[in-house]
């Protein structure tokens, strides 16, 4: 492990200067994924800003209806939360069926939504890999990509944006709040997470010292009726295979409205507007909601060993959707 | 033969050790801190195979802290011997990815991992060959298996019984490679003193680490001395020295000061061991009321291009089931990948897992009851070597299994149990594993408050070992455990087989109990009169153990699981998990249950997740972390209970004992595998058994 200086964020403002001016530096949450890591040499910045006591680690109700977590609320806080386990289930199902309990103490909100990929060669510095070094190649391609996308990928990086609260946050329609070099802005979800491209190493749409401050989860009465299903290869303390966020607006056996969001399967949380828009107005049936699979997975293109991830998706997008609309 | 009244062995003691360990106070290998300790990380190949052409040393040197560099072009010489692993840093050649190939000692940890990160070697990479196959060209016929086994044995016409067979099984299995992933990572702290070398290790036997690396250093082995009190489990990597121990010695007389070394997770996947894949065919001949007349079970496997390792994998099926006519054969290619080495049960885990999943396939197309055809083929005496089994209990512990798991109204139709999303099914598979014991020595001392301490150089890995040795030597003392303090993991004490096999209770049980037998002798001659320094009796089981009578000493078990497969997205979760065993007698009923439920939620795990993959382009196991590599988590192991029937074998050894620290994974990935077959309908015969197999 490299040297590396370590200081602690007195205010927003201070931390977002610093990091301007050192492009050596990055911000510091729980540490879970940035430690890790700088441990394997994937990264080793030379100064870490630590910012757990600077962003907000409070969720409040938000002026136009909806809640504002705080980028420094930890994952186990979020999940315990009595506002969104009412009336975001989704999301606090999701953030429940990541790492393990330990983790979600230590894993803020704003790190969680900045993990990197969890793509082998991108974890191993001996081999090539797009994403950590631009240009020397992705192996993955014809290596192992199993666990690997099917929508979204490029020729440069076929690798899966590993987070589940970011499927749900998708599903949602979060927004998240910056606090950059030119003061604050907002960045809509989907939209903060990038397609690769043939920029697989830029993951996300920020810029170089942008401070995640919070995140803010828009009105949506029908969210109460949301669920999250994620298939993994073990029971717990596994990365999703395939995950589905959903949430449904239901009156009399007619979809009013939904919001979809898939896991797994993308480089980005995938929001999948095409099932969107065929669902709308549609039967709340288990044929519909095949149906709006079928159309949202027509854009899937696997890979040599991923092509179950298809199916897959399909059947736990309608399973979810079935659920939630029988559920009362 | 047996002889140890039952007072204290046969209950449920806590472990001696239990108070030192959950309060941190019990010290392991890399908590041991000598004057003026230096680190040191070895740096790892990144080819393949082909030849290191430099290391530049020079430019690491000037790093802050960095004490030395070593590599084949200025690292001492070692004296030659037959373990090409153990030869660290003596040639210039690559035979795997991930090999130990240099090593960086600094002042601190971070300064070594830092140096060894920016280390820049030059290599002539050549082209690898990584990738088992049965049909490989390369494929050849070892001279042995594992530990010294006939590689191949026939009897009868096998192929002319299967032509001639009205029921006939023929399928391949495949197992992956997997990895042994102890709690503990090893770990070594090394330290000379002139010619003397003291070495912190975390191993499954410290006079064997004694033994082997003493000679390569051309020092007697009484000049060194392995420490190793506490290990934090090992399941056969730790069986014998690993390269690492050879670093960290070699390090510390380079520099001459202590030298601490911890393997890292991520290089545990490369440089200490592993179970070999493997590919086996499985040929069953039978009537049409299951009576099996020919087994055929050949299988195929890989070994590194330095170290030949031919996994036992077909004994088993020697000694399972009657019939007339059988082989069995093993088939090894050498690879340029590491070395696989033993890995909890190594031979009797893969290859029962394609014995009964055959087993379980031959049920079925003769409409019989998987666990009736087992009885209908249980053999009268060892079905090879004709000997007489010491004892064998299969058939009461599929008897008591299938009771109390509720198995006699169970429809054998597959694929028609729902409940919800999950099709439901169950499948039993036996168990076994063969009864080994070695020689060992032990003391037993006498001292005039009343105590007794009691010296072999035994190894609790986390087995318990170390409590039921207490119990056996307070038996035989005639005394309470609370009396006895027993000494183990350091090769300074009597001489001690290794904590593997299965035979740590019956080998070092053995020898406790003579030297406590002995002393109890020497008391009651001197009418319990002792000197002030106390008694002591010591034992040498070598003769006793050689001249034991011939028999097929072997212990059984059946598995019952209940799995449930999620129709929407192929996930199996294991609902229930059920072991029998017959294993001899149970010296402590607490510390016998953990290593059966250890063994089966491990068996559980190489069938539902563990797999390390093969990168063909780079040549090493990609997966190298507990997050990639996944073994079982809490969530996964739902309803597991283990249980044991009376088993009275007058053949064995003084406690009557059968190793139990291996049967629980035998069988288990084969019960599951068949559960998963009554459940949907589709057999897996190449584990582990991933959604991506299920889905459809
Ligand atoms: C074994 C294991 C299993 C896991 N399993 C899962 C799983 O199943 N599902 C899942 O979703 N996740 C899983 N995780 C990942 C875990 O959720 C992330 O590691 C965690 O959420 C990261 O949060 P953190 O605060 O620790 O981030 P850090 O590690 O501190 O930081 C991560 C990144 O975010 C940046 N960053 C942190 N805070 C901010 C901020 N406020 N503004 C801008 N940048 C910031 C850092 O610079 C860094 O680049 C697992 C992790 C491990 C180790
Ligand atoms: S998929 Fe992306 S992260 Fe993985 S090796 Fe290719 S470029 Fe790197």
């Amino acid at each position: 492990m490299r040297p590396f200086a370590y200081e602690r964020a007195t205010d927003v403002r201070s931390a977002v200067a610093t990091l301007s001016e050192r492009p050596d530096a990055v911000y510091l949450g729980g540490g879970t994924n940035l430690v890790d890591l700088m441990r394997l040499g994937v990264v080793s910045p030379e100064m870490l800003v630590d910012v757990t006591r600077v962003v907000d680690a409070t969720i409040e109700e938000s002026a136009g209806g909806g809640l504002l977590i705080g980028a420094g609320v930890r994952n186990g806080d979020l999940t315990a939360d009595p506002l969104v386990r009412g009336r975001y289930p989704v999301l606090a199902q999701a953030v429940l069926s990541g790492a393990s309990g330990q983790i979600r103490n230590m894993a803020t909100v704003g790190g969680n939504l900045l993990q990197r990929t969890r793509c082998s060669y991108f974890q191993d510095t001996s081999k090539p890999c797009n994403k950590r070094r631009p240009g020397s190649g992705c192996p993955a391609r014809e290596g192992d990509h199993r666990n690997l996308a099917i929508l979204g990928h490029s020729s440069s990086c076929v690798a899966t944006h590993p987070s589940d609260m970011a499927v749900a946050l998708a599903a949602l329609g979060a927004v998240v709040h910056v606090e950059g070099r030119h003061g604050p802005r907002t960045v809509p979800m989907p939209g903060l997470h990038r397609l690769p491209g043939d920029e697989p190493d830029r993951d996300t749409v920020l810029e170089p010292g942008d401070l995640i401050t919070a995140v803010e989860l828009p009105e949506l009465p029908f969210a109460t009726r949301s669920r999250y299903r994620k298939v993994r290869d073990r029971a717990s303390f596994a990365f999703a295979v395939v995950s589905v966020a959903a949430a449904l607006d239901v009156a009399d056996g007619v979809v009013r409205d939904c919001r979809i969001a898939l896991g797994g399967v993308a480089p980005v949380p995938w929001r999948a507007e095409l099932a969107e828009s065929a669902l709308r107005g549609a039967a709340a049936t288990a044929a519909e909601f095949g149906r709006a699979a079928d159309i949202e997975l027509a854009q899937a293109r696997p890979l040599r060993d991923n092509g179950f991830k298809v199916p897959l998706a399909r059947n736990v997008l309608v399973g979810v959707l079935t659920d939630l609309a029988e559920a009362r | 033969m047996t002889t140890v009244d039952m007072r204290y062995t046969g209950s449920a003691l806590d472990r001696v050790e239990g108070l030192e360990k959950v309060t941190g106070r019990a010290r392991y290998a890399f908590e041991n801190f000598p004057a003026d300790l230096v680190y040191a990380v070895p740096v790892q190949a990144a080819i393949a195979r082909g030849e290191i052409r430099a290391v530049d040393v020079d430019a690491v040197l000037e790093h802050p802290g960095v004490i030395a560099a070593i590599w084949y072009g200025n690292a001492p010489r070692l004296v030659p011997s037959d373990n090409a692993d153990l030869a660290v840093f003596q040639s210039r050649r690559v035979a795997y990815r991930g090999q130990y190939i240099a090593v960086v000692v600094a002042e601190t940890y971070e300064e070594a991992k830092e140096a060894a990160r920016l280390l820049r070697v030059e290599y002539a990479a050549e082209d690898h060959d990584v990738r088992l196959r049965a049909d490989h060209p390369n494929m050849y016929r070892p001279e042995k298996v594992n530990p010294n086994y006939p590689t191949d044995t026939e009897h009868g016409d096998p192929d002319t019984a299967l032509t001639v067979a009205p029921v006939l099984v023929d399928a391949t299995y495949s197992t992956p490679a997997e990895h042994n992933n102890p709690m503990e990572p090893h770990a070594t702290v090394a330290e000379w003193d002139g010619d003397a070398l003291t070495l912190y290790d975390s191993t499954q036997g410290a006079s064997g680490v004694r033994d082997t690396v003493a000679p390569l250093f051309g020092v007697p082995p009484a000049n060194v001395r392995v420490i190793s009190p506490h290990v934090g489990g090992g399941f056969g990597s730790k069986g014998g020295p690993s390269p690492y121990v050879i670093i960290a010695a070699l390090a510390a007389r380079h520099v001459g000061r202590p030298v601490k070394l911890a393997v890292t997770r991520q290089q545990m996947f490369a440089v200490t061991g592993y179970r070999t894949p493997t590919i086996q065919r499985v040929r069953l001949g039978a009537n049409a009321d299951g009576r099996l007349t020919a087994i055929v079970h050949d299988a195929f496997e890989q070994s590194s291009t330095i170290t030949e390792f031919a996994e036992q994998t077909t004994t088993p099926t020697r000694i399972m089931y009657a019939a007339p006519h059988r082989r069995t054969t093993h088939r090894l290619v050498r690879l340029d990948v590491p070395t696989p080495s033993w890995m909890r049960a190594p031979g009797e885990c893969p290859g029962m897992f394609a014995l009964e999943s055959a087993m379980d396939e031959l049920a079925i197309a003769c409409q019989i009851d998987p666990v009736e055809l087992r009885i209908r083929n249980e053999p009268d005496a060892d079905p090879e070597s004709g000997l007489p089994f010491s004892s064998r209990n299969l058939v009461a512990c599929l008897r008591e299994g299938a009771r109390r798991f509720g198995w006699a109204d169970r429809d054998p139709a597959p694929g028609v149990r729902r409940r919800d999303r999950l099709l439901i099914g169950t499948g039993v598979a036996a168990s076994t594993y063969p009864v080994y014991r070695r020689p060992s020595q032990a003391t037993a001392q006498a001292h005039r408050d009343g105590r007794f301490t009691v010296r072999i150089a035994a190894a609790d890995i986390g087995t318990g070992a170390r409590t039921v040795l207490t119990q056996i030597a307070a038996d035989t003392l005639r005394t309470s455990p609370d009396q006895v303090l027993v000494e183990i993991g350091d090769s300074a004490l009597p001489a001690a087989s290794l904590a593997g096999g299965s035979m740590g209770t019956a080998s070092w049980g053995t020898a406790v109990v003579r030297a406590c037998e002995a002393l109890v002798e020497g008391l009651d001659r001197r009418d319990g009169d002792l000197p002030a320094a106390g008694m002591e009796s010591s034992a040498d089981t070598t003769e006793e153990i050689g001249a034991q009578r011939r028999l097929s000493r072997h212990a059984f078990g059946a598995q019952f699981a209940e799995v449930g497969v999620d129709t929407d997205t192929g996930e199996t979760r294991v609902l229930r998990l059920l072991g029998v065993f017959a294993a001899g007698r149970i010296i402590n009923p607490k510390t016998a249950r953990s290593q059966f439920i250890g063994g089966m939620t491990m068996g559980l795990s190489m069938a539902l997740f563990e797999e390390s993959i093969m990168d063909l382009e780079f040549g090493d196991y990609l997966n190298r972390d507990l997050a990639q590599y996944h073994v079982a988590a809490c969530a996964d192991v739902r309803d597991i209970e283990a249980l044991w029937v009376e088993e009275d074998d007058p053949h064995l050894n003084p406690m009557g004992t059968k190793g139990i620290g291996e049967i629980g994974i035998v069988g288990t990935a084969a019960a599951v595998a068949n559960a998963v077959h009554h459940a949907t309908g589709v057999r897996i015969r190449d584990l582990p058994i991933r959604l991506d197999k299920l889905m459809r």
